[in-house]
C-alpha cells in the first residue's frame, strides 16, 4: 500500500491515542472470550477475571477494566515473575506459562494466571496475561480454615502449559486428578489459553495495520503519559503523613489495620506498620493482593480517568513489615485473603479523608460476603441419610457500600471488589439449594447526611431438607463499618440459624438437617452529621419502608 | 410473485415522524415533527397529505406499517403509568439489587439505574416454586384478593406479575391474574411467564415490569390510532414493527410493547438487509450514524443476526450494565456514543475524546447557531468541507461556519496546540477509531470476521464517515442507497411478519427426547402461528427453531439452529455437531468430551410481506455531471484540495466520481475521498469502492 506521507506533527499525536484505545480494546475483547468460556460461575456469572496486554520487558500497558482490582495489580506483578523465570529470550511463538502460586500470581491457590507470548515474525513484541478464579483445587476447599498453604490445595509453580502449541498432557492429567471437578479445571485451563491467543490474534492484525514492527515507542508513551496524569492528580495535595486504622473481626481474634500514607511530591506511600500479625488460619495476605487493593482505593479516589498501568501505578508505592497479616509468607495459609485486602481502602481512606474529605467514602461492607455452600456427605453418611446430591456454590453476595460526599452509599453493591452476583434461579439450577430471601435489609445503613448503603437479608435452606456446610469467610460481624466525619456506623454483619443458633464468621459449619441459613450483610457508614440530612431524603427512605 | 398494493409505513422518532407511502412499487414520503401529546396527530397528518398527493384516500391502502420509540421515550422520561409488581415474599428488591456490581469500576460516584416500581408498590405473596416448577409453597389466594384493594386505594394503573421460576411453571401467575381481574376487571396485567419466560430472575422481572410501566400508554395510543385510521375509511391491516426485525398484530404490541422499543433501528437493519440483497452481497455491516448515536449491525445472507438481551435508558454514558436490562428478541447491533452531534473534549490526560454527550437537536451544535457552544463532529465535518452548508437538511438550517470554528479552537485547538483545521481532523479521526473500535469487538464477539464485508451506510451522518471507517477496518465497498434520510421506515416495507417464543427448558443434550422438549416445542409453534397467521393473508408460513446450548457448567449460550419436522425426535447427535462447529468458530477450538446442556429454545413463524421484489433500475446516465460548486476540503490524511461538490439528483447509473468529490442530498453528504471512487449502480444507490484495497491485495 502506498505510504502516507504525514506532513503535520499533531497527527501523530492523535494516531497515538487511537493506538492506545485499540490497545485497550483488544485486551477488553481478551477479557469477553474467557467471561464467555470459563466454567466457574464465579467467573461467567460474577466476572472474577482479568486481562491485559505487558511490554516483553514485563511493564504492564493495558488492562481489561474487569470487576477484579485484586487481579488488576497483582497480575502486574505476577508477569515479572514469570519473565525471571523464563526469559523472554527463551519463549517461543505457541508457549502458554501458568501458575496458581498465591505469591506469584493472585494471593490464593484458586486464580490461575496464565502469560503467552506475542510474535510477530521472530520478535517478540509483548505478553498478554488472564487469570481467573477455579472452582476447586483440591485440598480443603474454599475457606479460611487451613493451617498452611499446603492444606488449601493443589499447588503448581509457574510452568509451561503448552509449549509451541503442544499441550502438556502430564500437567493437564496432574490438574485434573487434584480437582474435585475436573472437567471444569480443564474447561478453565483452556480458556486462559483461549483468550490469550485471540489477544495475540488481534495484536497483530493491530501491528500489521499501523505499520510497526514492534511497540516499544508506544509503550513508553503510555506508560509516561500515565504516570505525568497521575503525578499531576498528586501534584495539588497538600504534603504530609496520615494515620489510618481500623479493626476487623478476624478468624479467632480481632485483627488492627493500620496505614500510615506519606504525600510527597512525586509518590504516594502506604505503609501498614503497626498492623496485626499472622493469623493462624487462612486469612492472611500476600503483600502483592494488599499492594493491589491499597493502589486501587487511590487510583479511585485521586485519578480515576487515568487507566491502570505501570505508569499510573509507580506513583504509589505499598509497602508492610514481613509476616504482618498484609505481607504473609510462605507456608502461612492464604485462601480467604479477599477477606482483609478488602478491607485496606477503607484504611487507605481514613488517611486520605484527613486530606481530600469529599473524594473518599464512608466505611462499608467492603469485603464480599461470599457464601460457600457446599454439600455435608460425610454428616449425611453419619447421619443415615442416604443418598445427598453433591454441590460446591460460591454465591456473590454483597453489603453496602460507605456514603459518599454528595450521596447515599450504594445497597447492595460490591465494592471495592466490583464482581456481580449470581442469580438465584441459577443457583437452584445448579445445586438443591432453596434461597428463601433475598431482599434489602431495611435500616442497616448508618445514618447521616449521606446514609450508607443497605445491607441484604439472605435466608438459605436444602430442598431436601438435607445438612449442609457453609465455608464461612464473613466480616465485620463484631465491627461495623464506620461513618466518617460525624455520619453514624452501619449496623453489623450476621450470620446465623433460623432455629437461633449464632454462626461464627469464619470457618465450615454445619447448617443442620431440615434447618435454614440466616445470613444479614453489613451496612455501610454514613457521611457527615445527621442533623444535615435533607428531609427529602428521609421521606424518601420512610416512604419506601427503607429506614428500618 | 410481484402482487400490486398500496403501503404506508410510519416511523416516529424522537424529533420526526417520518412516512412513505409506496403505491404500485413508487415511493414518495414526507418528514412531519413529532407530536409527543398525541402520537398519532402526526402520523395521520403525514399520511394524510402523501395520499392527497396521489389523490388517493385510506381506503385504498393495502397494508399499514408502524415502528415507533414511544415505547422507549416513555422509560426513559419516567412517564409511564403507576406499576406495581407482585412477586415472591423475599424478593420484593430484586429489581432495585439488580447485579450487585458497579458499571464503572473506578467512579466511586456512580447512580445506579432507578426501579420503575417504587418499593411501596411492590407486593409479595408466601408462594414458592422449584426450579424444576414443582411447588414449594402454594398460592394463599385469600391474601390475593385482599390485594385487590389495596392496589385500587394506591391508583395502580398496571400491575406486573414475576414469581421465582415462573418460567418454569406458571400456574401462580396465571391465578394470579385471575382473581385479580374478578375484582379490578379493568386492570392491565404483564405475567413474566408471558412476556420473558426465561431464567434468571432479575432480568425476567425488570423485563415484565417494564412491559407492565408502558403497557396502558401504548395500548392507548395504538387503540386510538386504530379507531382513528378505521374512521378514515382504513381496511388494510395494521402492523407493528417490532426491536427483533419482524412486523406483529397490533392486539400483540398492545400486549407486550417492550417487544417495540428498538423498532427504529431494528428497520434500518432490515433496509440494509433488503439492499445487501439487492447488490448481491452476502456479508455486510450496517452503519447507521444519526445525531446521538452510531448503530452498526453484522448481516450475513440478508439475515441480522439476533440476540435477547437488550439494556434501555442507560444512565451514564452508554455504559453497559447502567441501564435496565430487558430480554425481548433484538436485532443484535453494538449502539455506541458517536454521531453528528457528539461533543469533543480534551480531558485531564490532554486525551481528546468525542461523545458519548451530544448536543443534539438543543442545543444542538455551535454551527447551528441554537446556543451550543461546545464543538461537536458535525462542527468538525463543516470544517473539514465535508458539508455543503448551503444545502444542509435541504436548506432549512443554515451552518455558521465561523462558529464551528471558534467552538473548536476554544476547546480542542487551544487545549492541545493545534490548527483549528487539525483539530478538526483529529475529531474526525478519534469518532471514527471509536466505530471502528466498537465494531472489531462487537465482530468478534459473534466470530464474525469484518475484512470480506461491504459496508451499507445510512443515516444523517454517516455517509460523512462511512469511507474512513470502510478503511480502517480494512473493507473495500461502501453503499449509501437512496432513501437513506427515512432508511427505517423504509426497512418497515421490507420486514417479514414475524414473532418468536422463547422457553426456558433445562435439559443434557443426551436426554433431549426425555425431557418433554418435542411437546414444548409444538406449543410454542403453534402459538408463534397463532400471532403470524391473521396478518399473512394465507400466505405460507414458515417455522424456525433454534436452542441455546452450552458445555455443562459454562454461563453463556451459543444459538444454533436446528431443523424440526413434525413428527420426529430431535437429533442430538447434529445438534451437537452444530454446536461444536459454532463454538469452534467463535472461540478457537471445542472442548472434545465435555457434555452439553440446553437451556432455552426458540420459535419463530415467519411469512414473507407482499411484494417485496420492487427492485427497479435507476434511470441511467445522460451527459457527464456537473460540479454545482467546490468545496475546501480537507482528506483524511490531512491533506488539503479544492473538491468539487456534486447534486446527488445530477447523478444517474452509470456516473462515476472520483475522488476527493463530496455528493450532496438533502439528508446527508457523502464524502468520497482520494483513492475512493462513487459509482450510481444500476438501481441508483452510490458505490464507494477503496481503489487502494485492490492494489494492496494484489501486492500481498
Amino acid at each position: 500500500m502506498m505510504q502516507t506521507v504525514r506532513s503535520m506533527p499533531a497527527i501523530d499525536e492523535i494516531e497515538f491515542q487511537i493506538m492506545w484505545n485499540r490497545l485497550i480494546a483488544v485486551v477488553e475483547e481478551q477479557a469477553q472470550v474467557l467471561r464467555r468460556t470459563a466454567f466457574s460461575p464465579i467467573v461467567r456469572e460474577s466476572g472474577d477475571l482479568s486481562a491485559g496486554f505487558f511490554h516483553p520487558d514485563g511493564r504492564m500497558i493495558a488492562q481489561a477494566v474487569t470487576g477484579t482490582p485484586g487481579h488488576v495489580n497483582t497480575m502486574a506483578a505476577s508477569v515479572r515473575h514469570f519473565l525471571a523465570r523464563y526469559p523472554a529470550t527463551s519463549m517461543k511463538d505457541g508457549d502458554v506459562y501458568i501458575t496458581n502460586d498465591p505469591w506469584l500470581g493472585t494471593g490464593h491457590l484458586h486464580d490461575f494466571v496464565a502469560v503467552t507470548p506475542a510474535f510477530l515474525g521472530d520478535v517478540m513484541v509483548g505478553l498478554f496475561a488472564s487469570t481467573c478464579h477455579f472452582m476447586d483445587v483440591g485440598g480443603i476447599g474454599f475457606g479460611p480454615d487451613g493451617r498452611d498453604v499446603f492444606e488449601e490445595g493443589f499447588y503448581v509453580p509457574p510452568m509451561k502449559m503448552i509449549a509451541e502449541g503442544m499441550l502438556d498432557a502430564t500437567l493437564m492429567i496432574l490438574a485434573r486428578s487434584n480437582s474435585r471437578y475436573p472437567a471444569e479445571m480443564e474447561g478453565d485451563l483452556m480458556s486462559l489459553a483461549a483468550c490469550n491467543a485471540i489477544g495475540v490474534d488481534r495484536l497483530r492484525e493491530m501491528l500489521r495495520e499501523f505499520e510497526l514492527g514492534d511497540l516499544t515507542l508506544l509503550c513508553d508513551q503510555i506508560v509516561g503519559r500515565s504516570r505525568e496524569a497521575a503525578l499531576a492528580a498528586i501534584a495539588g495535595l497538600p504534603q504530609g503523613v496520615t494515620r489510618g486504622e481500623m479493626v476487623i473481626d478476624g478468624y479467632d481474634k480481632p485483627v488492627t489495620l493500620v496505614a500510615t500514607t506519606t504525600i510527597s511530591k512525586d509518590l504516594i506511600s502506604v505503609d501498614f506498620t503497626g498492623t496485626s500479625g499472622l493469623s493462624a488460619r487462612g486469612i492472611n495476605v500476600p503483600l502483592s493482593y494488599a499492594q493491589a487493593y491499597s493502589t486501587y482505593a487511590i487510583a479511585c479516589a485521586l485519578f480515576p480517568g487515568v487507566p491502570n498501568n505501570s505508569g499510573s501505578l509507580s506513583v504509589v508505592e505499598v509497602t508492610a513489615p514481613q509476616d504482618t497479616i498484609v505481607n504473609a509468607q510462605r507456608p502461612a495459609p492464604v485462601s480467604s485473603r479477599h477477606i482483609i485486602g478488602q478491607m485496606l481502602p477503607d484504611v487507605v481512606y481514613g488517611c486520605l479523608a484527613q486530606v481530600v474529605a469529599d473524594r473518599v467514602l464512608a466505611e462499608g461492607a467492603s469485603a464480599l460476603w461470599n457464601l460457600i455452600l457446599e454439600d455435608a456427605y460425610d454428616a449425611c453418611l453419619t447421619q443415615g441419610i442416604g443418598q445427598t446430591a453433591r454441590f460446591s456454590a460460591l454465591s456473590v453476595q454483597t453489603g453496602g457500600t460507605g456514603a459518599r460526599s454528595n450521596e447515599d452509599g450504594l445497597s447492595a453493591t460490591a465494592f471495592p471488589s466490583g464482581v456481580s452476583g449470581v442469580p438465584i434461579e441459577i443457583l437452584e439450577t445448579m445445586t438443591p439449594l432453596i434461597f428463601w430471601r433475598k431482599e434489602l435489609r431495611s435500616g442497616s445503613g448508618g445514618h447521616g447526611r449521606f446514609r450508607g448503603g443497605l445491607g441484604q437479608t439472605i435466608e438459605i435452606g436444602h430442598r431436601d431438607n438435607h445438612p449442609f456446610y457453609i465455608y464461612a469467610a464473613l466480616d465485620r460481624i463484631e465491627h461495623p463499618a464506620r461513618g466518617r466525619f460525624g455520619g453514624q456506623d452501619g449496623i453489623a454483619g450476621y450470620v446465623g440459624l433460623k432455629s437461633g443458633t449464632r454462626l461464627r464468621g469464619k470457618g465450615k459449619q454445619l447448617v443442620p438437617a431440615g434447618d435454614t441459613l440466616v445470613v444479614q450483610t453489613p451496612g455501610g457508614g454514613g457521611y457527615g452529621p445527621v442533623e444535615e440530612r435533607e428531609p427529602g431524603r428521609i421521606e424518601t427512605d420512610r416512604d419506601n419502608q427503607l429506614d428500618g | 410473485m410481484n402482487e400490486q398494493t398500496n403501503r404506508v409505513s410510519v416511523d416516529i422518532g424522537g424529533t420526526f415522524t417520518d412516512v412513505v407511502l409506496e403505491i404500485a412499487g413508487e415511493r414518495s414520503s414526507t418528514k412531519v415533527l413529532t407530536t409527543k401529546r398525541e402520537p398519532e396527530e402526526a402520523v395521520l397528518e403525514g399520511v394524510e397529505s402523501l395520499l392527497r398527493e396521489k389523490s388517493l384516500s385510506f381506503a385504498d391502502l393495502d397494508l399499514f406499517l408502524h415502528g415507533t420509540t414511544l415505547a422507549t421515550n416513555a422509560i426513559i422520561e419516567r412517564r409511564g403509568a403507576m406499576t406495581a409488581l407482585i412477586t415472591t415474599d423475599g424478593f420484593r428488591d430484586t429489581i432495585e439489587i439488580g447485579s450487585e456490581s458497579r458499571h464503572d469500576q473506578y467512579d466511586i460516584f456512580i447512580k445506579k439505574p432507578q426501579p420503575l416500581v417504587r418499593r411501596r408498590h411492590r407486593f409479595v405473596f408466601e408462594e414458592r416454586v422449584a426450579a424444576d416448577g414443582s411447588v414449594l409453597k402454594s398460592l394463599p389466594e385469600d391474601r390475593v384478593a385482599e390485594l385487590g384493594k389495596t392496589l385500587k386505594a394506591a391508583c395502580i394503573e398496571s400491575v406486573a406479575i414475576s414469581f421465582i421460576h415462573a418460567y418454569a411453571n406458571p400456574a401462580h401467575e396465571i391465578r394470579v391474574r385471575e382473581i385479580l381481574s374478578d375484582i379490578i376487571p379493568d386492570m392491565s396485567f404483564s405475567l413474566s411467564c408471558e412476556v420473558c419466560p426465561e431464567v434468571r430472575e432479575y432480568e425476567r422481572a425488570s423485563t415484565t415490569v417494564a412491559n407492565a410501566y408502558i403497557r396502558p400508554i401504548m395500548a392507548g395510543y395504538l387503540g386510538r390510532l386504530k379507531t382513528e385510521l378505521a374512521r378514515r375509511g382504513l381496511r388494510a391491516p395494521l402492523l407493528l414493527m417490532t426491536s427483533g426485525g419482524g412486523l406483529t398484530t397490533v392486539e400483540q404490541a398492545a400486549a407486550f410493547p417492550i417487544r417495540l422499543v428498538e423498532s427504529g433501528p431494528a428497520g434500518g437493519a432490515i433496509l440494509a438487509s433488503k439492499i445487501a440483497m439487492d447488490c448481491g452481497l452476502n456479508e455486510i455491516v450496517s452503519f447507521d450514524m444519526g445525531g446521538t448515536t452510531a448503530k452498526l449491525c453484522l448481516i450475513d445472507n440478508g439475515t441480522p443476526l439476533k440476540s435477547r438481551s437488550f439494556e434501555v435508558d442507560r444512565t451514564e454514558r452508554f455504559l453497559k450494565g447502567s441501564g435496565l436490562p430487558v430480554r425481548i428478541p433484538v436485532i443484535e447491533m453494538v449502539e455506541i456514543g458517536a454521531g453528528g452531534g457528539s461533543i469533543a473534549q480534551v480531558d485531564s490526560l490532554g486525551r481528546l475524546t468525542v461523545g458519548p454527550e451530544s448536543a443534539s437537536s438543543e442545543p444542538g451544535p455551535a454551527s447551528y447557531n441554537r446556543g451550543g457552544d461546545r464543538p461537536t463532529v458535525t462542527d468538525a465535518d463543516l470544517v473539514l468541507g465535508r458539508i455543503d452548508p448551503t444545502n444542509f437538511a435541504g436548506g432549512k438550517v443554515g451552518l455558521r461556519r465561523d462558529l464551528a470554528e471558534k467552538a473548536l479552537d476554544e476547546h480542542v485547538g487551544g487545549r492541545l496546540a493545534l490548527a483549528c483545521v487539525v483539530a478538526a481532523s483529529a475529531v474526525a479521526a478519534i469518532v471514527e477509531e471509536n466505530m471502528s473500535n466498537a465494531s472489531r469487538v462487537h465482530a468478534a464477539e459473534h466470530g464474525k470476521d469484518l475484512r470480506r464485508r461491504a459496508m451499507i451506510a445510512f443515516g444523517g451522518a454517516a455517509p460523512m464517515h462511512a469511507a474512513q471507517l470502510a478503511r480502517k477496518l480494512g473493507l473495500g465497498k461502501v453503499i449509501v442507497p437512496i432513501g437513506a434520510g427515512v432508511g427505517s421506515a423504509i426497512g418497515f416495507l421490507e420486514a417479514p411478519l414475524a414473532y418468536e417464543v422463547v422457553r426456558s427448558r433445562h435439559s443434557r443434550l443426551a436426554d433431549v427426547n426425555d425431557s418433554g422438549v418435542r411437546d414444548l416445542i409444538s406449543r410454542m409453534q403453534a402459538e408463534a402461528v397463532s400471532v403470524v397467521e391473521p396478518a399473512a393473508n394465507g400466505r405460507p408460513i414458515q417455522l424456525r427453531t433454534s436452542a441455546f446450548l452450552r458445555y455443562v457448567g459454562q454461563g453463556h449460550e451459543l444459538e444454533v439452529d436446528f431443523p424440526l419436522d413434525a413428527s420426529t425426535n430431535i437429533n442430538s447427535a447434529r445438534l451437537r455437531r452444530h454446536f461444536e462447529e459454532r463454538y469452534s468458530a467463535v472461540f478457537g477450538r471445542f472442548l472434545q468430551s465435555h457434555a452439553i446442556e440446553i437451556l432455552t429454545w426458540a420459535v419463530t413463524a415467519t411469512a414473507r410481506q407482499l411484494s417485496a421484489g420492487t427492485v427497479k433500475a435507476a434511470p441511467s446516465a445522460r451527459a457527464k455531471p456537473k460540479p454545482s460548486g467546490w468545496t475546501d476540503f480537507v482528506d483524511f490524511d490531512g491533506t488539503s484540495v479544492k473538491a468539487p461538490v456534486y447534486l446527488r439528483s445530477d447523478l444517474g447509473t452509470g456516473h462515476s466520481i472520483p475522488g476527493p468529490a463530496i455528493i450532496t442530498e438533502a439528508e446527508t453528504n457523502t464524502v468520497v475521498p482520494a483513492r475512493f471512487e462513487a459509482r450510481v449502480d444500476r438501481l441508483g444507490h452510490l458505490e464507494l469502492t477503496n481503489t487502494a484495497v485492490g492494489i494492496a491485495a494484489a501486492a500481498e
